[in-house]
């Protein structure tokens, strides 16, 4: 029979634009015995680590998990690395908790992590390809065509991406970890914000930041330290072609086939009723109500009344990204676990200001690449 | 923790060269561009064709290599962004539109350069033609831009499945 696994420890730097005080080890080290503390073990407690992070080209780093090992305490144990783009926080939490919950490892240490002011990470998405011009501009360059057509499709009003930008930016305020804390965040400020890659203005993005985070996965005989673990009730992974006729670049069917897949295993029939909060992957803002419809929170074309509505603030029915998200932090590898991590500190009572009271079942979510990874879990308060 | 110092980041670039083999898809599809073609290729399967083909069928995994389509060298501009940020290696000047362009007949869009249309009146429906280069040779680069055909734009429900 498969093992129950929980998260038993949290571990998250500081993230800023320059973590110049740091190394890139140094960086995940930082992360790493924040999560072994939190855990109340020691290195010597850990049988295996998993590492994730964005593509090697970012850094210049090739397979940097190989001079990772020895900060990671990782010398003489199993090490893995994942890969899946953007989603690779989420993925590599969920190779993690799947080693546990195969009986392989008892006690696994899993980190994520992105350095962006020593990478070019601009540079690394917009790569020449041979025989072809070069036009596409990063990821906002890649993504914002897809919002213009939810936008269509919706109907929704414009002001919506605004909204979330707000929403979000006021949270990470309460978040002493988040990268950005914009005392001034206004609508006006985010309205005048320049179109960069239009319909996307600059305040609608993601930050370029640095940063590790780092979670204890363990088995039920293993669980440790002094706060309840969160326990993972629901995993799933799925992926598609970046490029089909037909594709639905809006409403992606992986992750709609991710999300009832995750649904199925936790045994929730209505995510919006009982899930209490979600940490979702929303790197520019119009893709949280895209997200409230490919996660089922919202019927299709109708994700945008969510957000307008004010039901995904910290104070709705359905708090979504309490922690500020990935629009104030992202470093880009570990913004996935950094979802996981903050879930997980919703349901053991953990995150301090952006706390929402009585949360006993929450989500966390990962995509990347060209919306073509996704990587979900539900974590819950009781045991599954 | 002891107090730590700042550290100090040096750029040293590094350079890498590398031989591309365009292979047997892509050197179809280029050989044609060379010849101001632009040649489909149609799954045998499900009857999809593609355009800037790889050889097979992403959905059904099997070689599209016998269902050559000449396409027509106009279509529909599905979804598009108009850029604003400058970035390295960048080849046209800010701002500009670009986005996916369906070529009639085919069933997965082109990525192309708006142009002899402002930016801001730039729009989704609207019809297009490629602007080729004087000398053609084996590239995308080939089609300098994309510009209005002057035609009525296109109608949502002929292309709202190319999203």
């Amino acid at each position: 029979m498969a093992e129950r696994v929980a998260i038993t420890g949290v571990g998250q730097t500081k993230y800023d634009t320059k973590r110049a005080d740091v190394s890139i080890a140094g960086l995940c080290r930082e992360a790493a015995v924040r999560a072994l503390e939190d855990a109340s073990v020691t290195w010597n407690d850990i049988d295996a680590v998993v590492i994730g992070k964005a593509p090697d080209m970012f850094e210049g780093v090739v397979m940097p998990e190989l001079y990772l090992a020895d900060a990671m305490g990782a010398t003489g144990k199993p090490m893995m690395r994942v890969h899946t783009a953007g989603s690779v926080g989420g993925s590599t939490a969920l190779v993690a908790a799947g080693l546990v919950k195969a009986g392989i490892h008892k006690r696994v240490l899993t980190m994520a992590f992105e350095k962006q002011s020593e990478s070019d990470a601009m540079w690394a998405l917009a790569m020449r390809i041979p025989f072809q011009p070069a036009l596409v501009a990063g990821a906002g360059g890649y993504f914002a065509p897809h919002i213009r057509a939810y936008i269509r499709r919706s109907n929704a009003p414009d002001h919506i991406g605004i909204l979330v930008a707000v929403k979000d930016r006021q949270n990470a305020l309460k978040n002493p970890y988040a990268h950005l804390h914009l005392e001034d965040i206004s609508y006006e400020k985010v309205a005048e914000s320049m179109m960069i890659w239009d319909p996307l203005r600059y305040l609608e993005s993601c930050p370029s930041s640095d940063g590790a985070c780092a979670m204890v996965v363990a088995a039920e005989d293993s669980v440790s330290g002094d706060r309840a673990p969160a326990w993972f009730a629901g995993t799933a992974m799925r992926s598609e072609a970046t490029q089909f006729a037909g594709r639905d670049q809006v409403n992606p069917q992986a992750g709609k086939d991710c999300a009832k897949e995750v649904y199925r295993q936790a045994g929730i029939s209505d995510p919006r009723r009982e899930i209490d909060a979600a940490e979702i992957y929303v790197p520019f803002s119009w893709y949280e109500p895209m997200w409230m419809e490919n996660l089922f929170f919202a019927p299709e074309g109708e994700g945008w009344k969510m957000t307008d509505s004010g039901a995904t603030a910290i104070d709705g029915d359905m708090p979504i990204n309490p922690s500020g998200g990935v629009l104030s932090s992202n470093p880009i590898g570990a913004s996935g676990m950094i979802r996981y991590a903050e879930a997980a500190m919703q349901i053991r009572g953990q995150a301090g200001e952006h706390q929402i009271d009585g949360v006993r079942t929450a989500m966390g979510h990962a995509y990347g690449g060209g919306a073509q990874f996704y990587s979900m879990c539900i974590l819950t308060k009781d045991k599954p | 923790m002891p107090e730590r110092g700042e550290g100090t980041i040096v750029e040293r670039p590094l350079r890498l060269d590398y031989d591309y083999t365009a292979g047997l898809a892509q050197s179809r599809f280029l050989k044609g561009i060379a010849q101001k073609k632009i040649l489909g290729e149609r799954c045998p399967k499900c009857g999809k064709v593609y355009v800037g083909s790889r050889g097979s069928c992403p959905t059904d995994g099997v070689a599209t290599d016998g269902g050559e389509v000449d396409l027509p060298h106009k279509g529909t501009l599905t979804t598009f962004c108009v850029v604003n940020v400058p970035f390295a290696g960048q080849s046209v000047e800010c701002p500009y539109a670009s986005g996916y362009i369906l070529l009639d007949g085919a069933d997965i869009p082109l990525m192309g350069l708006i142009q002899e249309i402002p930016h801001d009146q730039v729009r989704m429906g609207l019809r297009v033609e490629a602007v080729w280069e004087d000398e053609v040779g084996p590239t995308l680069q080939s089609i300098k831009y994309w510009k209005p055909t002057g035609e009525p734009d296109a109608d949502y429900e002929t292309y709202k499945m190319h999203l």
